[in-house]
């Protein structure tokens, strides 16, 4: 498996609720690419995934409003669902 | 029916309604070969002059098909009711001395290995007596010929023969229906006699629905001037092929030669049997029977260990197709697929004077890992300068997937996907997000305004105009773009 770093997508997790470990358990289970894991401190990302991201939304609509962005990086850095 | 003509090989109407009568120019035979096809049936690699199998050219690749020795072959067609030679298959030189004690008359040895090139590699052997055989047998089983080492071999009674004939049936993917295909000029390449005699070429198309009638094949065999004795003689025998080749679904079945001996009697010399491989579960009878085992491909070739890492690649992720991999020797490395795409982008590289590297095909919305991963072997093949990513418009899978995977290969691997991507031409599902990505990396693309053809021509104008790239590192403006791409992460 690919450990270089995402070249196309970051996700970035709002401090708020990274430590959150219910919503890391959710957004383990929707993202359909295994981007989020929910580990013992909270929200891990799986970064060798992140450029796998489809772009569905799902992890931003299980979050809180704003707590989970999505960074197209091949896009001036827009932010999916902006 | 069709007047035999300059360049025009016979043609009879199968009789079903609104079909028109249409026969089979001589090059098509040959053409899907020269063009370099990953044909099943002989795969471009040279073929002994007579008595190997033909034909192949008009099943369109890459559907696989289970191809069968010649020993096994001839099974079939004794099973079907088709004269054949007295033989024998041995894997030893003292059975071949056996065998040859019973035919006590001149016999053939003959390599069994499923490729072609047998006579000109010396894996064809003529001898007078049973020491002979045995001899020849012992050399011919140590043989290995075009990779492959030989099951066994053959001993075949040499028969005296009056006239060679051809007979076969292949699967037209054109039409969509078997075609009979009937010489008298026998015992050569059948794509040659074709092109050179098409006036001694008759074909017929027949269904695969309605029962097959001996009248189809007599007037086939008819419309050749065969009369009389040998006519009524090779009826049932043209007509047993067709029905053998129905009952087991094959893709090709022929008899070449099919020898009249003295006596005016006919016997297959040799036999060239090609199964479709989905039709394996549905004809276990006739395979066990043969003993072929579930596990033997019966591939024309081995896979190179370029098409092996193909295989790797499309196995890794559930999620879509990015294989089926085969090896050219071009300097275009290929990412190309979507429903016949890929077969129709192959031709255009060629007929714009490209040089493909390789055939494959993705499609179905693979991973971005995946497509990363068959960029990368194309990528890394050694003389591949450029690769071309192109498909047509697609539904099924994402642009911006395929798009993300092969700029991934490129930079993991660290070249500047604008120098090494020569054409991209995918349009469909979610492109505007791939164009954005191709446009940030500087890559040359296309949308659906650009036709495949157009594509590939372009791609092939990339290639030829740089020169004989060396695959060299990555340019400054890779370095650049991944620069800037930085800088704004950091912001």
């Amino acid at each position: 498996m690919s450990s270089s770093p995402a070249l196309f997508i970051e996700v970035e997790v709002d401090d708020s609720v990274a430590r959150d470990r219910e919503l890391a358990a959710q957004l383990a289970e929707v993202c359909p690419v295994d981007i989020y894991r929910a580990g013992p401190s909270g929200v891990e990302i799986v970064r060798e995934n992140l450029d796998e991201c489809v772009l569905c939304e799902l992890c931003i609509r299980a979050a809180p409003a704003g707590t989970v962005r999505v960074v197209k990086l091949y896009d001036d850095g827009a932010l999916l669902g902006a | 029916m069709l007047k035999p003509g300059h360049g025009e090989s016979r043609g009879i109407p199968d009789g079903n309604p609104g079909t028109a009568t249409r026969a089979i120019p001589g090059g098509m035979l040959s053409k899907a070969r020269a063009a370099g096809f990953p044909m099943q049936a002989g795969r471009g690699e040279p073929r002994d002059s007579a008595r190997e199998p033909g034909l192949g050219a008009l099943r369109y690749p890459p559907a696989p098909q289970m191809r069968f020795f010649e020993y096994e072959s001839r099974a079939i067609v004794a099973n079907a009711g088709i004269p054949v030679t007295q033989h024998g298959f041995v894997k030893s030189a003292d059975d071949a001395r056996r065998v040859a004690e019973q035919i006590a008359g001149p016999v053939v040895i003959k390599s069994q290995v499923l490729t072609g090139g047998r006579m000109k590699a010396g894996g064809v052997q003529f001898a007078d007596t049973p020491e002979e055989a045995a001899r020849h047998a012992e050399h011919v089983l140590d043989l290995e010929i075009g990779g492959h080492h030989p099951r066994g071999v053959l001993v075949d009674s040499r028969a005296a023969v009056k006239h060679e004939y051809y007979a076969g049936v292949v699967w037209d993917g054109i039409r969509k229906r078997p075609v009979m295909l009937f010489s008298d000029m026998g015992g050569i390449d059948i794509e040659e006699v074709a092109e050179r005699h098409p006036e001694h070429v008759a074909t017929a198309h027949f269904s695969t629905l309605r029962p097959f009638a001996e009248w189809q094949a007599k007037q086939l065999i008819a419309s050749l001037g065969v009369s009389g004795s040998a006519l009524n003689r090779l009826t049932p025998i043209l007509a047993r092929l067709a029905r053998l080749f129905l009952d087991y679904d094959m893709t090709l079945a022929e008899i070449n030669p099919l020898g009249e001996l003295e006596d005016g009697s006919f016997v297959a010399l040799d036999a060239h049997m090609d199964m479709e491989n989905e039709a394996r579960p549905r004809q276990r009878a006739i395979l066990h029977e043969l003993g072929v085992g579930d596990e033997e491909t019966r591939q024309a070739r081995e896979p190179t260990p370029f098409e092996l890492a193909g295989e790797q690649v499309d196995a890794q992720d559930h999620r879509g197709v990015a294989g089926n991999v085969t090896e050219f020797d071009g300097d275009l490395g290929l990412v190309i697929g979507a429903g016949g795409g890929s077969l129709t982008l192959f031709d255009a590289v060629r007929a714009h004077g490209g040089r493909p590297a390789n055939y494959c095909e993705i499609g179905g919305n693979p991973s971005v890992r995946k497509a990363c991963g068959l960029a990368k072997l194309v990528l890394q093949k050694p003389g591949v300068d450029k690769v071309a990513v192109m498909m047509s418009i697609v539904s099924n899978t994402r642009v911006d997937i395929v798009a993300r995977g092969v700029i991934k290969a490129c930079v993991e691997l660290g070249y500047d996907p604008a120098e090494k991507i020569a054409f991209f031409r995918i349009p469909g599902a979610w492109e505007e997000e791939g164009f954005k990505i191709l446009a940030r990396y500087g890559v040359d693309y296309a949308d659906r305004s650009v036709s495949l053809h157009e594509a590939a021509r372009r791609a092939v104008e990339k290639i030829q105009g740089s020169a004989g790239g060396d695959g060299a590192a990555p340019a400054e403006r890779f370095r650049q773009t991944t620069a800037e791409i930085g800088d704004e992460r950091d912001v």
